[in-house]
């Protein structure tokens, strides 16, 4: 049975599977909790600076998209950092930590962007036993108003500054956790990395608003009648953070950073594709707010089924998929296939027929019987039919081997070809050979 | 074309081969990979979930249906077969309406629960198809343990023991392992021989000897068995079956619905069966419904239960009723035989309406009325036959304490043969599991 446990920058788990630094990282009942349930570590929820702390708004946190089912897609929340005094989340750290000493403890930080305030809270927080500190530089609502959070993301020297200071102050392993709410996420992390973070985490939430109540004209979730755009997260903004992820991880200037993914884990699938994209760990948050700690036993379970069965380490896993995250003008344009209609699975709901028909390339003829087959001479191979078609495999793409012929440009398939070389792009290179 | 359609008394060919085998294929056909997830799709997840406490094995049905919607049934199946090791006989004939299914929160959203049944049926299948058994047996003990009875509650025992490194040695009576899921249940409910190779995946495990046609007092005693083993897990179900008590009971063709039901699931070849014309069943059972069903899927014309009490305190399921009527199977509730009817052979019963009396008793009505009949099947429970001496008994049953202990030291006892519980394949497959891991703590404990 594979080996789940996890070394993510001198932090040891027993899995690589985090709860992120969020609301049910605030205590020490629901890390308790957490652990018992089987959770590897925890981002304990953002620490501020010494003094009164935050306050937060008494009516709903909260905005939600759901899908069918009332399924649970996207989450969006407008609470702030922790609201509990400073000492009694030191206390509580170190407490759980002392009863829990081979899960990861890592604690958020966010405080104000002077030297002197991350230098104090680093000697607050040094006796606790904690495995490590990430710099909260995402929060995109409230906290930003005041200067921290994405405010200090979203500027790079920022970034490399306080980075520096916690370096300098702190003996602790850093992970800078990275704000979405940029044009492009390579820039704050080589920042960090400049800085001497060990790792970067990312994403913290998106800048949204999840939806508008049409009699009170205002945004969800609503106070007294107003609305503040919130940070959005869960399954619905996996594809954004897989991304940027796969940025950094490709990205030359930070090769080789270590990451750890958040956005949208909500099973072992969604985990083992932020990791072969570069991720060392993930950290989850909306899964656990809407099923319960439990859900960590299927991502355990499910990881290690999968590395047992393409018999792998998961040390194989991270970054595996990160050579085969390229530039599209790499991509071969002598890759050619066809959509191809399975009749005996097909029920003829006739979506592939509408889709192709009105949106894009007339290449499903509709024959007499509701028969729906693909026209080869027309098909691009955009792939809409099958991702609109209800039945698994259904539809698939049949690749053309080389040398056949491709009945919609009359064109033999050629060998790998792209655009760098192609003849219609004017900056073509010649071939070497 | 089939000549013995419509003739009388209890003959074999009532309809063709293609028509038996049209009868008798699987009564709920597996999931295919599609509809498993769309099944599994429907699961909340609960929290501490009431499917959960519903199972007599406590399988974690929210783990596994998440393990199946995200592509691992492998995983699935471990998690049910890490509580209960016949897992897949279970998803078959487990009343699941009045289980997990009956406790899922979706029954009380819409009244349509997930199909737990049938995602335990998939993930188990798909494992049990794998050339490999997925448990490992511990350090050998050097313990060596009997087990009396191949039935579910024995196997489960014995599956548990071995995993802990103990020997076992399973004593059974009857030629085939299974118990009551080779020879008691209805054929549509495990197709393709799913008992035996249930059975046979199970001893995959290794350490587990099975003995065939050794019955307990006759060809071993209990004495024995303390003599030569470390403990003893008695697990021999019912034997005996309950008489009707009403006249002319002895009559041909009045016959028990287990020994119908075995013979059916044994017969190699359907059309050789003999069947009635008309058909009545007494009991209020599972067992009364998988004989009056299987009866009319031989060509039976007409298949009756009656039951004595009221509709509602049957033991079958509503599901099990509705499937019996579905299939044209006729139930008359509050009825009780008075006499059976005939000259050599069962011709009609006669029956009393019942009704309750004012200190709570059934007591039968003036109010009769006779059926048609040349075969009659008694369903009206089983009872324990055989029972060493020296063991307490419980209302006829082997007197049991916590994980099964028995009166005497060193001997276990579960499944039906024990009181307490219901009578079904997961209750059994529970109490052999616990006496297992009773047994394991006590015989390490020194």
């Amino acid at each position: 049975m594979a080996d789940l446990r996890s070394d993510f920058v001198g932090i040891k788990s027993p899995n690589p599977f985090w709860l992120a630094s969020a609301p049910p990282t605030d205590k020490e009942y629901n890390v308790r909790r957490a652990f018992q349930a089987g959770w590897g570590g925890v981002v304990w929820k953002t620490l501020g600076a010494e003094g009164p702390p935050v306050v937060n708004v008494n009516g709903p946190r909260y905005g939600v998209v759901h899908g069918p089912d009332r399924r649970v897609l996207g989450l969006n929340n407008i609470e702030l950092i922790t609201d509990r005094p400073l000492e009694v989340n030191l206390r509580e750290i170190k407490q759980v930590k002392r009863d829990y000493p081979d899960r990861a403890m890592v604690i958020s930080l966010m405080v104000p962007c002077d030297e002197q305030s991350w230098r104090d809270i680093l000697s607050r927080i040094e006796d606790t036993g904690a495995d490590g500190v990430e710099l909260n530089f995402g929060c995109p609502h409230g906290m930003s108003e005041r200067g921290m959070g994405s405010a200090v993301g979203q500027v790079p020297e920022y970034i490399e500054m306080v980075t520096r200071w916690v370096k300098q102050y702190s003996r602790m392993p850093c992970i800078v956790k990275l704000t979405p709410n940029i044009t492009d996420v390579r820039k704050p992390a080589e920042a960090a990395m400049r800085g001497g973070a060990d790792a970067v985490s990312l994403i913290n939430t998106i800048n949204s608003i999840t939806s508008v109540d049409l009699d009170l004209f205002a945004p969800e979730p609503t106070i007294d009648g107003k609305g503040a755009h919130g940070g959005y997260c869960g399954p619905a903004v996996k594809p954004i953070a897989l991304n940027m992820v796969a940025e950094i991880a490709r990205n030359p200037a930070t090769h080789g950073l270590p990451i750890s993914g958040i956005g949208g884990v909500t099973t072992w699938r969604d985990a083992a594709e932020f990791m072969v994209l570069g991720a060392g760990t993930v950290q989850v948050c909306t899964a656990a707010m809407t099923y319960g700690f439990k859900v960590v036993q299927e991502m355990i379970t499910g990881l290690r089924d999968y590395l047992d069965s393409h018999d792998m380490a998961l040390s194989d896993l991270i970054g595996r998929a990160v050579p085969n995250v390229t530039d599209w003008q790499y991509l071969n344009l002598n890759y050619v296939t066809k959509a191809r209609i399975d009749q005996d699975l097909c029920i003829k709901c006739g979506r592939c027929y509408a889709a192709c028909e009105d949106t894009s390339h007339q290449a499903i003829a509709m024959l007499p019987g509701r028969v729906f087959e693909v026209k080869e001479d027309e098909c691009v191979a955009c792939n809409l039919c099958l991702d609109v078609c209800p039945v698994e495999n259904c539809i698939t793409m049949r690749e053309l081997a080389v040398g056949e012929m491709d009945l919609r440009t009359g064109l033999r398939r050629g060998t790998h070809a792209n655009w760098t070389t192609h003849p219609n792009n004017p900056m073509a290179v010649k071939a070497a050979e | 074309m089939s000549q013995a359609r419509l003739a009388p008394g209890v003959v074999p060919g009532r309809l063709t081969p293609s028509e038996l085998a049209a009868n008798f294929v699987d009564v709920a056909p597996p999931l295919d990979d599609h509809e498993a997830r769309v099944a599994a799709d429907r699961c909340y997840f609960c929290h501490d979930a009431p499917c959960i406490t519903a199972c007599p094995t406590s399988i974690d049905i929210p783990l596994f249906i998440r393990q199946i919607a995200t592509g691992t049934p492998d995983a699935a199946a471990m998690t049910i077969f890490h509580a209960n090791i016949l897992g897949g006989m279970c998803g078959r004939v487990c009343p699941t309406e009045n289980l997990c299914e009956g406790a899922c929160v979706r029954m009380e959203a819409e009244g349509k629960p997930v199909e737990i049944g049938a995602l335990q049926r998939y993930a188990t299948d798909g494992m049990m198809a794998q050339p490999v058994h997925p448990f490992l047996r511990a350090a050998p003990t050097g313990k060596r343990i009997a087990v009396v009875g191949a039935g579910p509650a024995g196997l489960s025992a014995a599956h548990r023991l071995a995993a802990k490194g103990h020997d076992v040695t399973i004593f059974e009576a009857r030629p085939k392992p299974g118990g009551l899921n080779e020879y008691g249940i209805a054929s549509y409910k495990a197709v393709d021989g799913f008992a035996q190779a249930e059975v046979n995946w199970l001893l995959g495990i290794g350490g587990i000897t099975l003995r065939h046609d050794y019955r307990l007092g006759r060809d071993i005693t209990l004495d024995m068995l303390r003599a030569e083993y470390d403990a003893v897990f008695l697990g021999m179900g019912l034997g005996g079956v309950n008489a009707l008590r009403a006249e002319g009971e002895d009559r041909r063709n009045v016959l028990d619905a287990v020994s119908f039901i075995r013979d059916l699931r044994q017969a190699s070849d359907l059309t050789t069966l003999p069947v009635g014309r008309d058909v009545v069943v007494i009991g209020g059972g599972m067992t009364a419904v998988d004989a009056a069903v299987q009866a009319k899927l031989l060509g039976a014309e007409n298949a009756t239960i009656v039951y004595r009490r009221d509709q509602s305190q049957m033991g079958a399921s509503r599901h099990e009723q509705d499937h019996a009527t579905s299939a044209g199977v006729r139930i008359i509730c509050n009825a009780a035989p008075v006499k059976v009817h005939g000259n050599g052979a069962v011709v009609e019963v006669e029956f009393a309406y019942t009704e309750i009396d004012p200190d709570g008793g059934l007591r039968m009505t003036d109010d009769r009325f006779r059926l048609k009949a040349d075969q009659l099947f008694r369903a009206i429970g089983q009872r324990l036959d055989g029972v060493p001496e020296a063991l307490a008994l419980d209302g006829g049953k082997i007197a049991v304490t916590g994980p099964g202990r028995t009166s005497i030291a060193g001997i276990w006892a579960g499944g039906d043969c024990a009181a307490g519980g219901d009578d079904l394949t997961v209750t059994a497959v529970a109490e052999g599991r616990d006496a297992a891991e009773d047994i394991h703590a006590i015989l390490m404990r020194g």
